[in-house]
């Protein structure tokens, strides 16, 4: 990577940059469970080690939420539109230098970001837990030049039209760049108060909704007619996606206070866009479920098609569960419960992360035109992430239910932290998974550029015949 | 561009987005900056100072720049006795919370009342002085400036005062070892009235940053901690290690707050307190060994001010 830095433009081989942002976006995934898999013993067992204080559950918690969505998943991202950007734009990208300095100074920044949260620096509000300084680099270093790829990409395309994913990609984006600088006013201005609170979260909720939830979007719009070879079901039914995206995902963050007193219109209004984004969930999945007609066998033989179509339908779950629990109905029962961090997990490890991996593990074999070294150690990254999340999954939402119930026939608090044990513990074991399939993963990836079988030029890796 | 429908899709595009925004942060911005403050929100500011998270003054968040939050059973001046009263000192170039500079934040009563009664105008950053909280007969809460009103200064009301709370350098730390990802400071409306107390009202927060309400609740929620559980000898041995006093606590042990030595000056050793502790979880020893007493200038002290401070 390091002497293509200063190498030019010509010399620089297509796709490097996508393959850099690829590589470094597993590694994190390593490193993301990893902590997270640690946070979970020590909620588990908060005396199974002494004396390593740097290592404190308050300070580990938002290095683990910030490794896993601006190394993972943002990562995951970045490989994803600099490879998909120009192969749907018939062109090649923008400037492949640009790329491979955003992506070490991408690196470089995350590992610092990150060091300073561990060592208790933080702006103290959640998902911009980060410094302004930080928020200043991610914005201008990070996420700008990244961006600036994808939307000359898009205008230097040699296609007439644009393909759904591309608009997706060049749109989100935008809204990335603009939730970022507004989301963060509260700390660049100094607002205080209520103010600052509401802030925060129309910040998280449109980081999330805005980019995380489209992109991985837009990427399984991708992989599924590319693999297939279905044509998308419907372009039609793509444009409600985005435009409810836009219109609807973009309003309800006072969703995420409803216990604050918050003015109560703006309660009220938010409780009702948030069950208007079933529009863009429904569109999206019928779109995607659609365009699988008569390859269906595809589901179980081919493994991106598992990981992109698994995500596909815990999305399905994962939308019927925000939908119905922003109604003040039912948001009182579960706010701040274990219910909310088990949908967190199906939002990000379980949607939005299976239709990641399976751009990466495209992606790779694609850039590298080499074959997966080993299918059964795909399927078994597979299954340890599909299993190891389910009993993520599954034990927080009944620890989070227990707390709820707590909640109304008040308890002493204490009794919730003894019932909710052996649920910690098995969301510890099913996060350690997930970290140990990755670590699988990992080695997959390095032989499949070591010894993968080359798939000849013109071909699809998925047509070339497994070798073990 | 090729297509003229790419460019009316940019247009509608920044149009909806624009649309959003004004409506999700335009309009909400001018309602919640319309509330007036409560009198909880004036003490709240006072006892937090400017801001309690990353900042200028306290990159590190040591809990610098923050006013002390005192109790003064006699007039300062006069040595007169005088009802219990809460005096917030801010030294010399301690930096003012928002509601002291800038017009906008106390909410238009509040402020009115502050200037014209309490001659906040008159008190500057770089010369500190002494702010007490008030209410006039119709009552409006407001800051009276008690350096100008009265003749406070900073050192004699420190001199006078009978207790002394670091509680807003205890915000700081309550933010930087992340005790709201566990502990929420937000009881709910619907459901948490009996257990935790009052939910907080609108006008509570006016001037305060962050407010760190939590999304997450594995623990009690802290908003009246202090009214429930007032014990400073219950707290410092649960904050040096929450088995002692809950066995099934899952919360951190903070002895490392302490710093190297203790309140009389005798160093900690948290080494051969943990062997201790060990062999009196395993039911080795009978008794625990015994937790110091924390220095007056250390962070666990801050740290229970804090929480005792939330009443
Ligand atoms: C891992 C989660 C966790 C973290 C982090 C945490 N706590 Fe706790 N805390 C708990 C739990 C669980 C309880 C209830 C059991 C008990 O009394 O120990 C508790 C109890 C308390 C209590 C007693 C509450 C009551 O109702 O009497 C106080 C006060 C407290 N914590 C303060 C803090 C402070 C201050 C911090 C930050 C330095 C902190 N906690 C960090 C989990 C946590
Ligand atoms: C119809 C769709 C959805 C709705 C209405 C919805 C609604 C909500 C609500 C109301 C909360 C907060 C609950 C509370 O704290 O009381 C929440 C939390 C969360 N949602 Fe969703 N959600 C939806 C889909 C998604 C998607 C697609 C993602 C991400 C890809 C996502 C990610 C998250 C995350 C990460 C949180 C946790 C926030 C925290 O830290 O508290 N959600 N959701
Ligand atoms: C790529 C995968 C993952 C993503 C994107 C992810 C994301 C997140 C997010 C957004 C939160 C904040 C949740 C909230 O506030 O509601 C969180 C918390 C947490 N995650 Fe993950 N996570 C991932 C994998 C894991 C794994 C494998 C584990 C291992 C057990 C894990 C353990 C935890 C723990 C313990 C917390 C703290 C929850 C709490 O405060 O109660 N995560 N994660």
């Amino acid at each position: 990577m390091l002497k293509y830095l200063f190498a030019k433009e010509e010399d620089i081989p297509q796709g490097s940059t996508a393959l850099f942002f690829g590589v470094s976006s597993i590694c994190w995934f390593i490193i993301g469970t990893g902590l997270g898999s640690f946070n979970a013993a020590k909620l588990a067992f908060p005396d199974w080690y002494h004396g390593l204080y740097a290592l404190q559950f308050g300070h580990m918690r938002q290095v683990h939420v910030h490794a896993v969505i601006f190394g993972w998943i943002a990562m995951a991202f970045a490989a994803s539109m600099m490879y998909i950007t120009p192969a749907l734009g018939n062109t090649k990208l923008w400037s492949e230098k640009l790329g491979i300095w955003n992506c070490l100074l991408y690196n470089v920044g995350l590992c610092f970001a990150l060091a300073l949260l561990w060592s208790g620096m933080t702006s103290g509000r959640e998902y911009s837990d980060h410094i302004w300084p930080v928020d200043l680099y991610i914005a201008f270093v990070m996420v700008v030049p990244w961006s600036l790829n994808v939307w000359m990409t898009v205008l230097n395309r040699r296609t007439q039209g644009i393909y759904t994913t591309n608009w997706f990609f060049a749109a989100c984006m935008f809204m990335t760049i603009i939730v970022f600088l507004v989301g963060n006013l509260p700390e660049f201005f100094h607002l205080t108060g209520l103010n600052e609170a509401y802030m925060t979260w129309w910040f998280a909720h449109n980081i999330l909704g805005l980019l995380i939830t489209p992109v991985a979007a837009a990427i399984t719009y991708y992989i599924v007619p590319k693999i297939t070879g279905n044509p998308l079901y419907s372009h039609r039914v793509g444009h409600l996606h985005f435009w409810s995206i836009v219109v609807f995902y973009s309003t309800p963050a006072a969703h995420h206070l409803m216990s604050a007193p918050l003015p109560e219109w703006l309660k009220s209004f938010a409780s009702v866009e948030g069950v208007l984004i079933l529009v863009p969930a429904v569109a999206y999945v019928c779109n995607i479920l659609l365009t699988m007609q008569g390859k269906w066998s595809m589901f179980v033989t081919n493994i991106e098609i598992k990981f992109t179509i698994t995500g596909v339908l815990l999305a399905i779950p994962l939308n019927m569960q925000g939908g119905f629990q922003q109604t003040r109905a039912i948001n009182w029962y579960i706010h701040g419960t274990g219910w909310i961090v088990a949908h967190a997990h199906l939002a990000l490890l379980g949607f939005s992360t299976f239709a990641e991996a399976a751009a990466v593990y495209y992606g790779l074999q694609v850039l590298l035109r080499r074959k997966l070294y080993s299918a059964s150690l795909a399927n078994f990254h597979f299954w340890m992430v599909l299993i190891g999340f389910s009993l993520y999954w599954v034990s927080m939402t009944i620890a989070g239910l227990i707390q709820g119930a707590a909640k109304i026939y008040e308890v002493p608090y204490v009794d919730v932290v003894i019932a909710e044990h052996p649920y910690m513990i098995v969301r510890w074991l099913g996060g350690t998974m997930v970290f140990f399939g990755n670590c699988i993963w990992l080695y997959n990836m390095v032989m499949t550029a070591r010894a993968g079988s080359i798939v000849p030029v013109g071909r699809q890796p998925a047509e070339v015949a497994y070798t073990r | 561009m090729a297509f003229r429908e790419y460019r009316i899709g940019c247009m509608m595009f920044g149009l909806a987005l624009s649309t959003s925004m004004f409506v999700t942060i335009f309009l909400p911005g001018l309602d919640i900056s319309g509330m007036s403050s409560t009198k909880l929100a004036l003490e709240k500011q006072l006892t937090y100072g400017w801001e309690s998270g990353f900042n200028y003054y306290d990159p590190f968040l040591r809990g610098k720049d923050k006013p002390i939050k005192v109790t003064l059973t006699k007039d300062p001046k006069t040595g007169a006795p005088m009802d219990k009263t809460n005096a917030y000192v801010f030294p010399a170039g301690t930096h003012f919370p928002d509601g002291l500079t800038h017009d906008n934040i106390l909410g238009d009563k509040v402020q009115k009342a502050s200037d014209e009664i309490g001659k906040i105008g008159e008190a500057n950053e770089a010369q500190g002085g002494v702010f007490l909280v008030q209410t006039t007969a119709d009552d409006t809460p407001y800051i009276e400036f008690a350096t100008a009103t009265r003749g406070w200064t900073t050192d004699a009301v420190l001199k006078a005062a009978d207790n002394k709370s670091l509680a807003g350098s205890g915000k700081t730390l309550f933010i930087r070892e992340g005790c709201w990802w566990c502990h929420t400071l937000l009881p709910e409306e619907t459901q948490d009235w009996q257990t935790f107390g009052r939910p907080p009202l609108v006008g509570d927060f006016n001037g305060e940053s962050p407010t760190t309400f939590g999304s997450d609740r594995k623990a009690p929620d802290l908003l009246h901690v202090g009214s429930r559980n007032s014990s400073r000898e219950w707290l410092t041995m649960h904050f040096f290690n929450p088995r002692l006093v809950q066995p099934h606590s899952i919360m951190p042990r903070y002895d490392y707050l302490w710093g190297d030595k203790d309140k009389s000056g005798n160093p900690i050793d948290l080494k051969a307190w943990d062997r201790e502790f060990m062999a009196y979880a395993k039911g080795e020893s009978i008794y625990p060994p015994e937790v110091p007493i924390p220095a007056d200038d250390s962070e666990a002290r801050m740290l229970i001010d804090f929480v005792l401070n939330l009443k």
